[in-house]
């Protein structure tokens, strides 16, 4: 479905080394790595917002659509949440579907603003949905959100992948837990400059705890 | 919005105006000149010229001007400022030539039109419009370059069209900038007119205040000068403000949003 072939990024920072890797249809692939390595860039280079990155790394998507959750809600503030799906191509019953899924019926006549961080963040995953996504991009989803906030969102996330078995999603995060509710695929990135450093599908249970392992022994060396 | 916060209570109007009339009254009345007509003789004027549909000619003549005027440079000028904010190439091509307008005196350009293109209507419009275009794209210039680099992530993920990026990313958060230049727009224009008209039109208050000046009729050039200031002020309370307020109502008080 989508190829990366990204032969770095070689000025401004962080600095981001070779990048191969093919992504399929269904995949789950949770982004980890130490903060600052370069993981919402390699997200940006995927969505196309880094101009440094030819579009010719990254084969396959002008043919995908792509819903992209940042880390702030980026909705357009001076526009309702309906407004705002509706602008991403979603008609009126799809909005007030999709905001429902999002726990936020009979929200979509407020305006951004008006929510709280938790549901703003719920709201901009509708409009993730509203294009009809081949490719979910999310940005530390439940960053900044507290514990229970983050856990419930965790699950409304894991509900919407299973019911969209085709779509694709990577995931920025630093919390190994993250991966094991949401992922199917993890993918390290660490390095000077950056690079993929594993890329492992998990299948079995034992596999992500000592993937996990790997991982934590790596913060601590890291850090 | 800036400019109405510093605004005093409405009763210093009611006060402060009056008094001012009635010390130009006791004045006018102790002087008995020619030279500075008594507020009855001005209100006297008003009316005679208001009666004889003199007045609402030579301000019907400059309202049209000052609005065609003002369309054209803010159409222009938002068009510049927007491509100088988003290009550097741009702004390296045009500042040069923005500063040199920016200081070219109103009176130059005036005289110019006039003296290529002849008295003639189209000149007196352009020359108004190429002494607002530079504060118009200078403003607007500000505003674009301003503009949230997340909002232009997300409208290139979500594959805004142009004119939806316009519309629905841009011009909400040029809006301050283009309320800025449109008072100080509005500001100038008015005062570019009625230079305009009485160097080379046959109508307009500009032309009425010049045909009073060679005849020092002063209770005249008092009578359209309220005039004028009163359709000023109108358009300011039944345009300028109601407009402000529509387009700032999404604001939340509390909203950190930047």
């Amino acid at each position: 479905m989508l190829e990366l072939r990204i032969a770095g990024r070689d000025f401004g920072l962080p600095v981001l080394g070779e990048v191969f890797a093919t992504i399929a249809r269904g995949d789950r692939i949770c982004l980890l790595g130490p903060s600052g390595i370069g993981k919402t860039t390699l997200l940006n280079a995927i969505a196309g917002l880094d101009k440094s990155v030819p579009e010719s790394a990254v084969i396959g998507r002008n043919q995908l659509r792509v819903g992209y959750l940042f880390q702030e809600h980026r909705l357009l503030p001076w526009r309702t949440l309906n407004a705002n799906l509706s602008l991403v191509g979603a008609s009126d019953e799809e909005a007030e579907t999709l905001l429902g899924q999002v726990g936020l019926s009979g929200y979509g006549h407020y305006l951004p603003d008006q929510l709280s961080l938790g549901m703003a963040r719920r709201a901009a995953l509708a409009r993730c949905l509203a294009v009809k996504p081949d490719l979910l991009l999310l940005d530390e989803p439940f960053a900044s959100l507290d514990p229970v906030m983050a856990g419930e969102l965790k699950a409304l996330i894991a509900g919407i992948l299973d019911s969209r078995p085709k779509m694709a999603m990577i995931c920025v995060t630093h919390d190994g837990e993250d991966a094991e509710i949401l992922a199917n695929r993890l993918w390290y990135l660490d390095g000077k400059p950056a690079r993929l450093q594993w890329d492992d599908a998990i299948g079995e249970p034992g596999l992500i705890d000592g993937l996990l392992g790997r991982l934590r022994d790596l913060d601590l060396t890291g850090s | 919005m800036k400019g109405r916060a510093g605004r005093p209570p409405l009763w210093s109007y009611w006060v402060v105006l009056p008094s001012f009339v009635l010390l130009w009254g006791l004045i006018a009345w102790l002087l008995q000149s020619p030279l500075l007509p008594t507020p009855l003789n001005v209100l006297d004027t008003l009316i005679r010229e208001s009666a004889t549909g003199e007045l609402w000619h030579h301000l019907g003549a400059t309202l049209g001007r000052v609005v065609v005027a003002f369309i054209l440079a803010m159409i222009i000028g938002t068009a510049i400022g927007i491509v100088m904010g988003r290009s550097p190439t741009t702004n390296a091509l045009f500042d040069p030539l923005l500063v040199l307008l920016l200081n070219l005196p109103a009176l130059v350009t005036i005289i110019l039109m006039y003296v290529w293109f002849g008295l003639v209507e189209v000149a007196a419009v352009m020359a108004v419009v190429i002494n607002k275009v530079p504060n118009v794209a200078v403003t607007v210039r500000e505003g674009a370059r301003s503009l949230d680099y997340r909002l232009e992530e997300m409208a290139t993920v979500y594959e805004f069209t142009r004119w939806q990026r316009l519309r629905e990313v841009w011009v909400p958060q040029l809006f301050p900038y283009l309320m800025a230049a449109t008072r100080g727009g509005l500001a100038l224009i008015w005062k570019i007119v009625l230079v305009v008209e009485l160097l080379g039109r046959s109508s307009g208050v500009g032309f009425q205040l010049h045909m009073a000046f060679q005849v020092f009729d002063v209770a005249a050039i008092l009578a359209y000068s309220l005039a004028f200031i009163a359709v000023v002020q109108l358009i300011e309370l039944a345009i300028l403000q109601p407009l402000e307020r529509r387009s700032s109502r999404w604001r939340q008080p509390e909203a950190a949003h930047a």
